[in-house]
């Protein structure tokens, strides 16, 4: 099983695995941002805003992420120019790749995480909002203090699915020359196709190890943080 | 005091005016040309039978419900329609509902805390001391740090009227605030708003507690169909009601 050793030495597979962390935390920030923003923008009352929003996530989450990822690179910033490395660094191509996978990811899982929050937000009492304008807070206060953080605990299991999902999906970042854990993957099974199935087995159970202590903490903390009505 | 004066100073000194206030739900018209004015600590009863939209009436005052047409005034100015003068309209204008609405996520003492702090900008200790001191008069203040859901529905409506007072409101709005509590809990409720009326506090009352009306009200405003119908002293209107449709009501509900 010369492989698995290989698989931590010459291929520097942790690595990898330590770059679809980066990848994936870094998308789940900025994701949980932009998400927020929309879910806010859906639920406002002004109709400018709800179209724009109900427009993200209908358009972004129908997109496959592979042409999300690409057009990112292709487009932004071959074709327009966008750098979001410095360009005079050494390391320029990688970060740039890197970055730009994050703003495909993190745009990209925004809709869906805008979907959860609103999903959260239909979990609290129409009466809870009332009582907030009621004592004279406006819209965004109502939102901030009284609605989103009762939303965000109704929505914290569907938001660990997206993270989950997220986690998984960050491996599309190869595409554009990240070398996150698939690309590693790849690189690995061209030179050794006579043991693929255990390659294929090293990354799988990579991942396995990554996401379902995900699954358990978010499950666990939407049971412990469930608001008491 | 002599019983017709008293109505009078109220109607010319109006704190809460409505003047020709139509609603509809859909088809529905919930509310027919309504009249209606309140005066600086009066206390006013509304009652009715369900669906007359004395509801609708109370949350009309604070524009949680929108009307089509008329006028409301409060305190001689109409209502903004919408954005920051509306919200500040309402930070002076108290109401509690029929199911609480308790910020569940927050304790007791946070529920009275937040409109002081976030919409009137005071200091959370400044806000604490008055929230303990108003939570000590409604009778719960050994719950400060507890959970709403711990506490009874009795306990969470006295919490929620606190909440209220602590924004120190022009008028207080009480739509049906006794209707979802178990019996045993809701005098507990009446004896807070008795006090309040007491303290010369302007409130609108929409209850089926004729012995808070007739212990506390200034005046009956009786609704049905979206009209009101009839508008007199409790007494004279739990003994001699005018309208047919009053002494239905009343005779309906009286009789057990």
């Amino acid at each position: 099983m010369d492989v698995i050793s290989e698989f931590f030495t010459e291929y520097d597979g942790l690595k990898a695995f330590q770059q679809t962390i980066y990848l994936t935390l870094l998308s789940a920030l900025f994701a949980l941002v932009i998400g927020t923003a929309v879910a806010v923008m859906r639920v406002s009352p002004v109709k400018v805003l709800q179209v724009i929003g109900s427009a993200y996530v209908n358009i972004v989450r129908n997109t496959p992420l592979t042409l999300v990822i690409v057009f990112c690179n292709l487009g932004l910033f071959l074709q327009l120019g966008i750098q979001l490395a410095n360009p005079n660094s050494p390391t320029s191509i990688d970060d740039n790749n890197f970055r730009l996978a994050v703003l495909g990811l993190s745009v990209y899982h925004a809709a869906f995480v805008a979907e959860a929050i609103r999903s959260g937000v239909n979990t609290v009492p129409l009466g809870q909002a009332e009582a907030a304008r009621a004592i004279g807070l406006p819209f965004l206060k109502t939102l901030r203090y009284v609605v989103l953080p009762q939303a965000f605990r109704g929505a914290i299991a569907p938001l660990g699915n997206v993270l989950i999902a997220l986690t998984k999906n960050s491996t599309v970042a190869s595409v554009i020359g990240v070398t996150e854990a698939s690309a590693v993957m790849k690189v690995m099974m061209e030179n050794r196709p006579d043991v693929i199935f255990v390659v294929f087995g090293i990354f799988a159970i990579g991942f396995v190890i990554l996401t379902l202590p995900v699954g358990i903490l978010f499950t666990s903390m939407s049971k412990r943080l469930a608001v008491k009505r | 005091m002599s019983d017709s004066s008293a109505v009078d100073t109220v109607t010319t000194t109006g704190l809460v005016a409505l003047r020709d206030v139509n609603k509809h739900f859909g088809d529905l018209h919930v509310l027919k040309d309504i009249n209606l004015s309140i005066g600086k600590g009066e206390v006013v009863v509304v009652i009715g039978p369900s669906g007359s939209g004395k509801s609708t009436l109370c949350r009309a005052i604070n524009r949680l419900e929108p009307i089509d047409s008329g006028l409301i005034m409060l305190d001689g100015q109409p209502l903004p329609l919408e954005g920051k003068p509306l919200a500040r309209l309402r930070a002076d204008v108290g109401m509690v509902f029929q199911s609480f609405n308790l910020f569940a996520h927050k304790t007791i003492l946070q529920n009275v805390t937040l409109g002081p702090m976030r919409v009137r900008g005071q200091s959370k200790a400044e806000a604490e001391k008055h929230a303990r001191a108003l939570l000590e008069r409604v009778g719960v203040e050994a719950q400060a740090e507890k959970y709403p859901a711990q506490l009874s529905g009795g306990q969470q409506q006295r919490v929620a009227i606190a909440r209220a007072l602590a924004m120190d409101p022009k008028v207080m709005l009480f739509d049906e605030p006794t209707s979802a509590l178990d019996p045993e809990m809701i005098n507990e409720v009446l004896d807070v708003m008795v006090g309040l009326a007491k303290q010369s506090m302007t409130m609108v009352v929409v209850t089926h507690e004729m012995g808070f009306a007739r212990k506390a009200a200034n005046r009956v405003v009786f609704m049905a169909d979206g009209q009101i119908v009839e508008e007199a002293q409790p007494e004279k209107f739990f003994t001699d009601p005018q309208t047919k449709r009053a002494q239905d009501f009343l005779s309906k509900i009286l009789t057990h």
